[in-house]
């Protein structure tokens, strides 16, 4: 077990991975238990940019680029408006309803044990990686020949959501 | 059988149980839309390891998450939308004062 877990941070790629999961999940766990609003936003943002470095070993160049601009740029930036055009006490560090938080702890602590179990169980066998030289330019050729019609499709959506968002988001006086 | 795909999906599922457990115990709804965005990302994490990493890798995966990611976009604009409507009209953030369809 152990000498897995040395022969294991003995590569530079797993203790990358070892580094940004760590971020990841910290991130999660001090999302969890501060207090205050903002703080767990910011929390949260790391974990955002801990994934797109996960993403870059991965070789999801493109990918952890948009993780950056979309997560840890526009979704943390809207939350922090959101927060700031609301009014938030702290959250009471006191469970108000102990068995609603005892029940959800123990169920998502047996999902994570299902799921562990169901991935340590299953075997995943690897194929073989063809990797483009460029990724960004194969994801552009995919996008615009075989996956044209869900793509406008997305591009409909996100324009209706974001319409929907200011008519609903604007005042009614004026 | 361990291979080199385990770690990310054990961290794609922590994350989802992170993000599930903030979903469902958070006050603040800023916070629970947030968690939402946390499962989502644990998702895309485990499509793209599969995209690389799986039985027949591909671009798919990567493609995949990329239209994963602008749903979420979406979702996440038009719920701060609907936060601060309710903001406007009830006077406060908080899921649970939020039950006005339960009377």
């Amino acid at each position: 077990m152990l000498g897995n877990l040395i022969e294991f941070l003995s590569h530079g790629t797993n203790l990358a991975f070892f580094f940004f999961a760590l971020i990841a999940i910290g991130g999660g766990i001090f999302m969890i238990s501060f207090t205050k609003v903002i703080h767990m936003v910011i929390a949260l943002a790391f974990t955002f940019l801990s994934l797109a470095g996960l993403y870059v070993l991965l070789e999801a160049e493109f990918i952890a680029f948009v993780q950056v601009l979309i997560y840890a740029g526009a979704v943390s930036i809207l939350m922090i408006f959101g927060i700031m055009m609301t009014r938030h006490e702290d959250e009471e560090n006191i469970p108000r309803r102990p068995v609603h938080q005892v029940l959800l702890t123990i169920g998502c602590i047996g999902l994570f044990l299902l799921l562990f179990y169901g991935i340590q169980q299953a075997s995943f066998p690897a194929g073989k990686a063809e990797t483009a030289p460029d990724n960004t330019a194969a994801i552009g050729q995919l996008l615009f020949n075989q996956y044209v019609i869900p793509f406008e499709l997305l591009s409909v959506l996100l324009t209706v959501a974001f319409i929907g968002a200011i008519i609903l988001a604007k005042r009614e006086e004026d | 059988m361990a291979t080199v795909i385990t770690p990310y999906l054990t961290l794609g599922a922590i994350l989802f149980c992170i993000g599930l457990y903030g979903a469902l115990s958070k006050k603040s709804a800023v916070i629970v839309l947030l968690s939402v965005e946390l499962m989502l990302n644990a998702v895309n994490l485990n499509l793209i390891a599969f995209s690389k990493m799986g039985a027949k890798p591909a671009l798919a995966g990567q493609i995949f998450s990329l239209f994963n990611i602008t749903i979420a976009a979406a979702e996440v604009a038009v719920g701060i939308a609907i936060l601060i409507m309710l903001y406007r009209n009830k006077g406060t953030a908080d899921i649970d004062q939020m039950d006005s369809m339960k009377r």
